[in-house]
């Protein structure tokens, strides 16, 4: 049982660092906010679930939950986070419109009548030019 | 065993170094705010790790008290941005 405990753990936890890795170089890497989100999500979701199945499994058995407790949570939390600064991003023109192949959300946006106001706005005719 | 949270650890705290490189280079605050959750979180994970390696439990509740605070202040925070920018 320790030695299936054992293999569990060492194959987790590698893996969770590993995701972690590649979430904080793509954080450094990727050229705007929205991509970057991308990147931080993985990081946070995947990464940190991994590490804590490997923890909990090296883990007297009542402590195990508290740590299933925490990667659950962050499994909720991970992906409000990222709505809400990807919406923040998006309402103060935060993101690189060259970046972008389309904005389905200006189109519906202008068609409803309450276009994004200021300097940074998405005009709808933009994605026709290209 | 040993060797493998050494090498957990080290990778981890290497992506949090590499993390921090974002939180100081920005541009948006946004960008810094993703960074320290990214950051906690990889505090979570290393938590974890050395409690795991040291078979010590008393940093459990910790990992679920940072979880909660990561996660209202990230969006605490990007809510005043934009409360900000609305006021300009």
């Amino acid at each position: 049982m320790s030695v299936l405990l054992d293999t569990v753990t060492a194959v987790l936890f590698p893996a969770g660092a590993a995701f972690c890795f590649l979430g904080a170089l793509g954080l450094v890497r990727f050229p705007d906010t929205m991509s970057r989100l991308h990147a931080a999500a993985k990081a946070q979701t995947l990464g940190l679930v991994l590490v804590l199945v490997g923890a909990s499994a090296q883990m007297p058995g009542r402590h195990a939950p508290a740590l299933l407790l925490v990667a659950l949570f962050q499994l909720f939390t991970a992906p409000i986070t990222s709505q809400i600064i990807a919406r923040t991003a998006y309402r103060t023109h935060g993101l690189d419109r060259n970046l972008l192949l389309g904005d389905a959300l200006a189109d519906r946006l202008a068609r409803d009548g309450t276009p994004l106001g200021g300097p940074g706005r998405a005009r709808p005719d933009e994605d026709a030019e290209r | 065993m040993t060797l493998l949270y050494g090498i957990t650890l080290t990778v981890i705290a290497v992506s949090g170094i590499v993390t921090l490189l974002r939180l100081v280079r920005g541009p948006l605050a946004l960008d810094r705010i993703m960074a320290l959750d990214v950051l906690v979180t990889m505090t979570i994970a290393a938590t974890a790790v050395g409690s795991a390696a040291r078979d010590d439990t008393t940093a459990i509740p910790v990992l679920v008290v940072l979880a909660l605070l990561a996660f209202i202040g990230s969006v605490t925070a990007a809510h005043l941005i934009e409360k900000r920018e609305g006021m300009r």
